[in-house]
């Protein structure tokens, strides 16, 4: 029972970084239709960003830890919003519009320059972060040892999950530009004829899934302590599984997909074994598929119009 | 084709609409072939003309999407011909497009939300009421999705969707497609209200001509993108060809 529950703390923990990286992948298909396959490495620059600040800050003698943390997740938010902007800008956009594949194909190659850029510049070995935020809650202190902690970072990665996700359905279901996101969503040529600036629109899509993603960067490198440049490739394939677990287009669903992908990986490493943990997750997902076509949320391809 | 036989009794003065030899295309196919058209401040102008005479496609060219090839748009005195669509909208121009394009997974709130999205806030209530003036329906209905609303529910929303950025100009296209009769009637006494009252102009693209023609101040009529009559509704309906052509049960 305890291991269980330590289990279950844990796989909510990957899941809310899973959930918050997929947020990225599948507004950018209920937009546009595309998998933005560049995706992972945004969230991994956005670790990398963060990891940069707090040396810097470190070199200059700053150490107050929560200044550290609001800057590191400031900058690196911003960072990343710039990346997402500039991705969609000169590599999607030109070829919107174009047949299917193309945009999908330089999504990759993007993937791919982003990851060999970083192994460039920053080595492939990988960058450690001393731990910054230690100790925790033992909820549970059973006499054969086996302890259940709630440690702060877990209890930071869950709060901050639960609130940036309920700030977020907030815009998009009550706020002008939400309705306009979901507008191109459905009809871009009808959004447009009501003055809504399509191209723009895009954009602020791409800004803000990548914003998200580099949240979960920052929340991996202090809770990981390591971080390479392969990192956004690994957790950018789970993100994606969980999005389209939950219904590619749904963000409830990639909410949903990704704490399922966190918890079938960790009570499958906690309870068989740690090799398999990755074909789990994949074979769960094609189970749910052959079921569920379009995944646990997603909407049904047919609907009256 | 550009013996265009024009009636004497256009109004004077500076359009607020004027399309100047318009040419769009598809690709290699030609759909607008030099089209010349103009709507006075306050009058109902309908075009009618047979399927696939590129009567959607002027309307659609004349707010950008796609842009003329050659030719000119003019619009309350500013050439709008190359500007991006969102910048046309801005310009209080309002299209209710052919198929309506009702967002079907938004409600009938949020559709009337979107056609508001360019207007002041502070109009917003006002207008609202209005548009709930002119459709009670779409009162009843504003919580439930477009997707689900009846053809004519989603006319009248498409409709008042588009009355919700206060256009000066209201472009529709084929408002009665599909509808019953008394649907029919009942959005053209909105759009005559809405003119009369109002002074709105509209420019109306018609397959139902009788109707049209007599609601309309002045009609043209568009065969394989070009314009080949045009003059006041009661001229165009009592012509021989438009009768034939376009008016079922006309002269056979
Ligand atoms: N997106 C498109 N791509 C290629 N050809 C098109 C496209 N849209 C329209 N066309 C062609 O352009 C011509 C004019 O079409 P348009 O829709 O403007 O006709 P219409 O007068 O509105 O007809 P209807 O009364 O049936 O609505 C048609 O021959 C049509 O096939
Ligand atoms: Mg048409």
């Amino acid at each position: 029972m305890e291991y269980f529950l330590q289990q279950l703390i844990n796989g909510v923990t990957l899941g809310s970084i899973y959930g918050l990286i997929a947020i990225g992948y599948t507004m950018v298909y209920g937009i546009i239709g595309m998998i933005n396959f560049a995706h992972g490495e945004i969230f991994m620059i956005g670790s990398f960003i963060a990891l940069a600040v707090f040396l810097a800050l470190a070199a200059l003698g700053i150490t107050f830890l929560p200044i550290v943390l609001l800057l590191m997740v400031i900058v690196a938010m911003i960072c990343t919003a710039a990346w997402g902007w500039t991705i969609e800008r000169v590599a999607y956009r030109p070829l919107r519009g174009s047949f299917r594949l193309a945009p999908l194909i330089t999504a990759i190659g993007m993937s791919i320059f982003l990851q060999n850029f970083v192994q460039v510049t920053q080595g492939a070995r990988v960058k450690p972060l001393p731990p910054q935020i230690q100790g925790g809650i033992t909820l549970m202190d059973s006499p054969n040892g086996i302890v259940v902690q709630l440690s702060y970072i877990q209890i930071i990665i869950i709060a901050m999950t639960i609130v940036l996700m309920t700030a977020f359905s907030l815009i998009i279901s009550k706020t002008s530009l939400g309705r306009q996101q979901r507008a191109c969503e459905q009809d871009r040529k009808m959004a447009s004829l009501l003055g809504v600036n399509v191209d723009r629109t895009i954009s602020l899509t791409f800004v803000m899934g990548a914003a998200l993603a580099a949240v979960a960067g920052m929340m991996f490198l202090l809770y990981y302590g390591v971080i390479d440049f392969y990192i956004g490739f690994i957790a950018g394939v789970k993100a994606f599984t969980a999005a389209v677990l939950g219904g590619i287009g749904s963000l409830p669903g990639a909410m949903l997909g990704g704490l399922a992908i966190g918890l079938i990986e960790t009570f499958w490493q906690g309870y068989f074994s740690v090799e398999y943990k990755d074909v789990a997750a994949f074979s769960i997902l094609a189970i749910v598929l052959i079921f569920l076509p379009s995944g646990l949320l997603g909407r049904p391809e047919v609907e009256k119009v | 084709m550009s013996a265009v036989e024009t009636s004497k009794t256009q109004p004077g003065g500076e359009p607020l609409l004027a399309v100047h030899g318009v040419e769009t295309f598809y690709g290699k196919i030609q759909a607008l072939r030099g089209v010349d058209i103009e709507v006075h401040r306050g009058e109902i102008v309908t075009l009618i003309g047979a399927n696939g005479a590129g009567k959607s496609t002027l309307m659609m060219t004349i707010c950008g999407n796609p842009q003329a090839r050659s030719g000119q748009i003019v619009y309350n005195g500013t050439d709008i011909t190359n500007l991006p669509t969102h910048d046309i909208m801005s310009m209080s121009i309002a299209q209710s497009p052919e198929g309506r394009r009702v967002f079907p997974r938004m409600t009938v709130m949020e559709n009337l939300q979107m056609g508001a999205i360019l207007e002041d806030e502070g109009y917003f209530e006002d207008d609202l009421r209005k548009v709930f003036e002119l459709f009670p329906r779409l009162k009843e209905r504003q919580g439930q999705r477009g997707g689900t609303l009846s053809g004519g529910e989603q006319q009248m929303l498409a409709i008042g969707r588009a009355l919700m950025s206060r256009p000066k100009l209201l472009l529709l296209d084929e408002p009665s497609l599909g509808l019953a009769p008394l649907v029919v009637k009942q959005i053209f006494e909105v759009i005559r209200e809405l003119n009369a009252n109002e002074g709105l102009t509209v420019f109306l693209v018609e397959q139902n001509a009788f109707h049209a023609l007599r609601l309309a101040h002045r009609g043209y009529v568009m065969v394989n993108g070009s314009i080949t009559m045009a003059g006041t509704g009661r001229e165009l309906l009592a012509r021989e060809e438009v009768r034939s052509a376009y008016l079922e049960g006309g002269a056979h």
